[in-house]
């Protein structure tokens, strides 16, 4: 911050009145009642679980049995095995802690970008608002899938590169495919930022002309401050339900990279992997398809409807609907 | 009206030109050639081959072949499959995909239009709750799920389609079926929270004074502004429709353009490659100004900026 002739302003210090409501707890109480959303919320919590400790205690996800081949469900192994006889529960938990990472780090890298380049947007404002909005106006019309793809297949081998480099230097086994995982959320976060971005940007501009703002800047407090102690608390709301409902689209666009073979790479796994392979085997084996897909609908519904049940708490209009 | 779409049309040449200068050279500077998978080529031949293709020249040199070549409309030979151009290929390849992406557009319309009108006009009723739980399994069920379940179900167990293909009319049902229930889902969704807004109007209840029958109201006086939350999200559907196809046309087995790009991409067919991005980003381009334009159009408040 640079220095100022304005007096320093004291520290003011507003304790919340005791039998008052804030509006996190009004959304809290909106959002208890949401029963939907709750089961989703209920849903994802154990699905995270389950897929983080899960592996601890059941079968090796890649254990084989040539032997055995493809089981159907049954006691000795829940929901069956894949034709080299590995258990699909456990690769089904591992697939899923995969995925969910994913989801939640590519969700990150996006949170970041769009906030960032949305907040600039919107509090400078003028041209510099313009041409950024334009920008992303020219990206939204841009077919990304696409560059998703070739930057995955041209992109591999310097990730391999990357992944043998890390392995020697660090000499960590367990990175084996790091350097793939990197280039997916990079270039999954790349992606989808930009309706971020534009809510934040839209949220920023109506929050940027009210009173406090203009009271905090005569308070004498720098740019930064005032956007992230200011203005960013204040649109945390939209920010979260973005983010939640930004969680399902990167995880389906991961999927949907993995079905064509172009996303996490063996021998690691994801539910869109198994979905694939379940799709390969399914005319003599169902379950492969059956319980791969199932898990992963089961969690993009949670994640929708809890997002829903969020935006009506936190009474978020959307430009979805 | 003109001058917006003029300027649209001037503002698309540099965005075309950044996208095939970037994946020119992206797919150049990567490790790996079109000929190197081959079995053991010999150095000679190799040498011969880029020769030929014209692989040994600067890169700036083939960069500014390359445009200028596209400026006649000439998108190069393929490497992978010798003796053909890209044109033929893409010639041969896109009226498939075409045909899939457009079927699938207007049976996401069909069906969404008619669950959203149905659950905005019996609001919070069962059938409200049912079309909205249908649209949530379409958004929440991806292609790549719903495909070979509607195959397991459909083509081996009971048998009364095929699982893949593309010779006769029946062989379009389920793939179409499966690209188009998501956007189906999307268009339910937005058509519902458009038609609610504008019921709640004032000149609904104008026209329900005046005596109209009730499916006057609502197709006459309500679905024009209703609709516009779904005319702007045809602009992503229609992105989403073409590049869905990749996966429809794994699934499926069906000869298109996508499924051609997916392998191009791995076979690093580079002018395969290169002709494949350019036709979709002027499609997806083409097609969102179309959407602009018949966005304004339908709403009068909206002007051409």
């Amino acid at each position: 911050m640079p220095p100022s002739l304005s007096p320093k302003p004291a520290a003011i210090h507003l304790e919340p009145p005791d039998h008052g409501s804030s509006p996190w707890h009004d959304a809290w109480s909106r959002l208890r009642k949401n029963h939907l959303a709750v089961s989703g919320g209920i849903i994802l919590v154990a699905l995270t679980l389950l897929c983080v400790f899960g592996p601890l205690f059941s079968q090796s996800y890649q254990d084989q049995s040539l032997d055995l081949g493809a089981t159907a469900p049954g006691a000795a192994h829940w929901l069956g095995t894949d034709t080299l006889g590995r258990d699909l529960f456990a690769r089904l938990l591992y697939g899923g802690r995969i995925s969910l990472m994913v989801g939640l780090v590519a969700t990150v890298v996006a949170l970041t970008i769009g906030v960032a380049y949305g907040a600039v947007a919107g509090f400078l404002g003028g041209k510099t608002d313009r041409v950024m909005m334009r920008i992303v106006d020219i990206m939204y019309a841009l077919p990304f899938t696409i560059f998703v793809i070739l930057l995955m297949v041209f992109m591999k081998e310097p990730a391999e590169k990357l992944d043998a480099w890390l392995r020697n230097t660090v000499h960590l086994e367990g990175l084996q495919g790091f350097g793939n995982m990197l280039l997916l959320f990079a270039a999954i976060g790349a992606v989808e930022w930009l309706t971020m971005s534009r809510i934040v940007r839209g949220q920023v501009l109506s929050i940027k002309r009210m009173e406090f703002i203009e009271a905090a800047r005569s308070l004498g407090f720098g740019r930064r401050r005032i956007i992230f102690r200011h203005i960013l608390p204040n649109i945390l709301g939209p920010i979260i339900v973005y983010s939640t409902l930004t969680v399902p689209a990167v995880m389906l666009l991961e999927a949907f990279l993995s079905f064509l073979g172009l996303g996490v790479q063996p021998p690691m796994s994801s539910w869109g992997v198994l979905i694939k392979d379940g799709a390969e085997k399914m005319e003599e084996f169902w379950w492969l398809l059956v319980f791969p897909g199932g898990v992963f609908s089961l969690t993009l519904f949670s994640l929708n409807f809890l997002g829903d049940g969020l935006r009506d708490a936190l009474d978020v209009r959307t430009a979805k609907d | 009206m003109l001058r917006f779409i003029a300027r649209r049309l001037l503002e698309t040449i540099p965005v075309l030109l950044i996208i095939i200068t970037a994946t020119f050279f992206m797919i150049r500077f990567v490790p790996g050639g079109p000929f190197t998978a081959e079995k053991a080529v010999t150095p000679e031949i190799l040498r011969n081959l880029e020769a030929h293709y014209g692989l040994n020249k600067p890169l700036h040199r083939q960069y500014l072949d390359y445009l200028g070549s596209l400026l006649h409309g000439d998108l190069g030979p393929s490497f992978k499959y010798p003796n053909r151009t890209v044109n033929e290929i893409i010639a041969e390849k896109l009226p498939t995909s075409l045909e899939l992406g457009l079927i699938s557009l207007l049976v996401a319309l069909a069906l969404g239009l008619t669950l959203g009108i149905l659950a905005a006009v019996r609001r919070n009723t069962w059938l409200d709750y049912l079309c909205s739980t249908v649209a949530m399994v379409g958004i929440c069920v991806p292609t790549f799920v719903l495909g070979p379940l509607l195959v397991l179900l459909f083509a081996i167990h009971f048998g009364w389609v095929n699982a893949s293909g593309w010779y006769s009319p029946v062989d379009r049902v389920l793939p179409c079926l499966t690209l188009g229930c998501v956007y189906a889902a999307y268009i339910a969704r937005l058509t519902r929270g458009g038609m609610l807004e504008v019921l709640s109007q004032d000149y609904i209840r104008t026209a329900r004074a005046k005596g109209a029958s009730e499916a006057r109201v609502i197709f006459r006086h309500a679905l024009r502004g209703g609709l516009l939350p779904v005319v702007s999200f045809l602009g992503p559907a229609i992105a989403g429709i073409l590049t869905g196809s990749f996966v429809i046309e794994t699934i499926f087995q069906i000869p298109g353009l996508g499924r051609e790009f997916v392998n191009s991409a791995f076979n690093r067919d580079y002018t395969l490659v290169l002709g494949t991005v350019i036709l979709y980003a002027t499609l997806i381009i083409g097609l969102n100004l179309v959407v602009d334009v018949a966005q304004v159009w339908l709403n009068p408040r909206l002007k051409f900026e």
